[in-house]
């Protein structure tokens, strides 16, 4: 068993990133907006989480310039396609190249600067615990923050006022605003959360899994997370199986690359990706179940007739 | 006080041909604001980025070889956006239309014949258009969201041309340079003038661009695009098959897309390097809307994209700015651009609290 707790360790880590982008996303997406700025979002929050890292020599300030920097870019996006009714899939691109674009020029001092990772919270005693006391709780802050987000987001949208208002605006806005229900404000909220969440998840990146910074460092985890809404049907839960199951191909093709099996490493490294392709195809297939949550304003912007 | 969006009767003439102007000028002003927070010279900064380029008779030249592949791509995608489908995944397809244009390229070596330079070019398209296949299938056949698929695709592609110029692809004789030979005389497209810089692939782009622009008004095919983008319905009632449009428009997009990615290997390098392309799928896809998806607004379009990027090379020689400033430009850009197309489809009315409406 001594290498399974390595690799469980490994695979959290792997995982996290894209669970606190997907769950961010989700609330987005049950608004009613398609924000495809998740890699921009994410590449934003990496690089302002380590500058800020590095400059106070804080990681908790980094965490937080990092979600901040995220939802000041997803600010953009929500400006664009809430107050000017823009294509938001067009938006969302714009996003995300020009997120990479920004980021490259504030890392530009930052390569190859190195910084130690995030403190593990430990628990005293149960830290000790032989394997469950690592894995369960020995990870830093952002790690159970991902799960909390997920328990957080599910009892939001199920129990919660707000919640009901936000799943009416996602589902039908103009029915929403006839009600009196703040359509704009909803969205506003939503897509501002949404890029909070990809920061923390480009924070946990660059501050935590690699720690370091590097050009386009997301890789296309931000494109994955998208993935993993649709994987997880809008349900908050099942984002955590989508996000441990891609976190697990990651893990597993590093560890396929490193046993020196005689697989090319790029083809390795593209199993993520084809998984991705695969996943997509399988869901969409079931067209009833991936259909039964689909806000169904999705991507139409709103303009309040008179 | 506070804005709001008003639906116009009919789209705006004037803000049609008036937004990219209005986001071109609003670029260049939020260009001469960071500038300043640079501490460089606003004047300085944007006669670097935006002027210098066409200012001398070779980099004039590269500005054109740069516009091609954008242009080329873009013309593909204005089709795909038109009919509203989004293929994001061009930077795939360019890729995998030089990896299979320049595989045959490389096995002919040095084979002389007039055929050879026609069956590269096929085998590019021919790549790209197979790796645009795959996202239209399992978009027409599984409904799979073609946004992701086709973007996951490009991964893909990137990491295989990686694989292939350290692996089978690799110069024997180039001292384990990951790198490719150089491709044979017959599969290098011919320059226009001796001693320029100027290809073959220039008139592809701006041929293509030309031809487009004739037939899409013009052509059955091209009133089923805009039909289907504007009015699935209508598009259904008129017996315009969905699913076959999707296909069309991808394979068109993607083979122009291989066509560009084996015009750039063949024409302007000349061999298979690990990296082909300063990222021209994706900024195509600035350039397809700042063109606003029509042929001859994407040639104005590609240039302006293309300047750009020369521009990008240069401040980064003589202000020392890093390269990616000019990715931040041209993200700006198209907020720009977008924020402006809802000027032509709305007003802006400045609204006092309401007290009765």
């Amino acid at each position: 068993m001594g290498w399974l707790e390595p690799l469980l360790l490994t695979i959290i880590t792997a995982s996290t990133p894209l669970l606190l982008a997907a769950i961010g996303e989700l609330v987005a997406e049950r608004s009613g907006v398609l924000n495809l700025g998740v890699e921009g979002m994410m590449i934003m929050g990496a690089v302002c989480a380590f500058a800020v890292a590095v400059q106070t020599d804080n990681g908790f300030l980094g965490v937080i310039a990092g979600a901040l920097a995220g939802a000041g870019l997803s600010l953009i996006f929500a400006v664009l396609t809430v107050s000017m009714a823009t294509n938001q899939v067009a938006t969302g691109l714009a996003l995300t190249l020009f997120g990479i674009g920004v980021s490259g020029v504030i890392g530009d001092g930052y390569v190859g600067v190195d910084r130690s990772p995030l403190p593990r919270l430990d628990v005293p005693g149960l830290t000790d615990l032989p394997f469950i006391g690592p894995v369960l709780f020995g990870q830093d802050a952002l790690v159970y923050l991902s799960f909390a987000l997920v328990i957080g987001v599910t009892w939001f949208l199920r129990r919660s006022r707000a919640g009901l208002t936000l799943r009416a605006v996602g589902d039908n806005h103009h029915s929403a605003h006839s009600l009196g229900l703040p359509v704009v404000r909803a969205r506003y909220l939503a897509i501002l959360f949404g890029g909070a969440c990809a920061g923390l998840g480009g924070a946990y990146l660059s501050l935590s899994y690699t720690p370091f910074w590097v050009e386009e460092m997301t890789a296309g985890r931000g494109w994955i997370a998208l993935a993993l809404v649709v994987f997880a049907s809008w349900i908050p839960w099942r984002a955590i199986v989508g996000a441990y199951l891609f976190g697990t191909i990651t893990i597993l093709q590093f560890h396929a690359q490193g046993a020196g099996i005689g697989i090319p490493s790029q083809l390795m490294s593209s199993l993520p990706y084809l998984a991705t392709i695969l996943v997509l195809v399988i869901i969409s297939y079931e067209r009833t179940r991936a259909r039964a949550n689909t806000p169904l304003c999705l991507g139409i912007p709103f303009v309040a007739d008179r | 006080m506070r804005l709001e969006l008003e639906r116009r009767g009919e789209q705006s003439r004037v803000m049609t041909v008036l937004s990219p102007v209005i986001a071109i000028g609003l670029t260049l002003v939020a260009g001469a604001i960071l500038f300043l927070l640079a501490g460089i010279h606003p004047a300085e900064g944007i006669y670097t980025y935006f002027i210098s380029p066409v200012t001398t008779a070779y980099s004039a030249q590269e500005v054109l070889v740069k516009a091609s592949p954008l242009i080329l791509i873009a013309l593909g995608l204005s089709l795909c956006f038109q009919a509203n489908v989004w293929n994001i995944g061009a930077e795939g397809q360019y890729t995998l239309g030089a990896i299979l244009g320049g595989w045959l390229a490389l096995a002919f070596g040095n084979f002389s014949s007039p055929l050879v330079l026609p069956a590269v070019l096929v085998a590019g398209i021919a790549g790209g258009l197979l790796w645009a296949a795959i996202p239209a299938l399992l978009k027409t056949v599984f409904r799979t969201n073609e946004i992701l698929t086709s973007l996951m695709l490009t991964y893909v592609a990137l990491l295989l041309l990686d694989y292939l110029v350290r692996g089978p692809l690799r110069d024997p004789a180039g001292f384990n340079f990951p790198e490719s030979a150089l491709f044979g005389p017959s599969a290098v497209l011919p320059t226009l003038a001796s001693g320029g810089r100027l290809h073959l692939g220039v008139l592809f782009a701006f041929g293509l661009a030309i031809i487009m622009a004739f037939a899409m008004p013009t052509t059955l095919k091209g009133f089923q695009i805009r039909t289907i983008g504007q009015a699935p319905k209508a598009a259904r009632f008129a017996g315009f098959g969905t699913n076959g449009m999707i296909l069309f428009v991808f394979l068109v997009s993607g083979g122009l897309a291989g066509l560009a990615g084996i015009s750039e290997v063949s024409g302007t390098i000349g061999q298979l390097l690990p990296v082909i392309s300063p990222g021209y799928g994706f900024t195509a896809i600035i350039v397809a809307f700042l063109g606003r998806l029509n042929p001859i607004g994407i040639v104005f379009a590609g240039l302006i994209m293309s300047i750009s990027f020369i521009g990008g090379e240069a401040a980064q020689i003589r202000l020392g700015l890093p390269i990616d400033v000019a990715k931040v430009f041209q993200g700006f850009l198209l907020f720009f651009i977008l924020a402006c197309d809802t000027l032509i489809y709305y007003r802006l009315r400045l609204l006092k609290p309401r007290a009765a409406t």
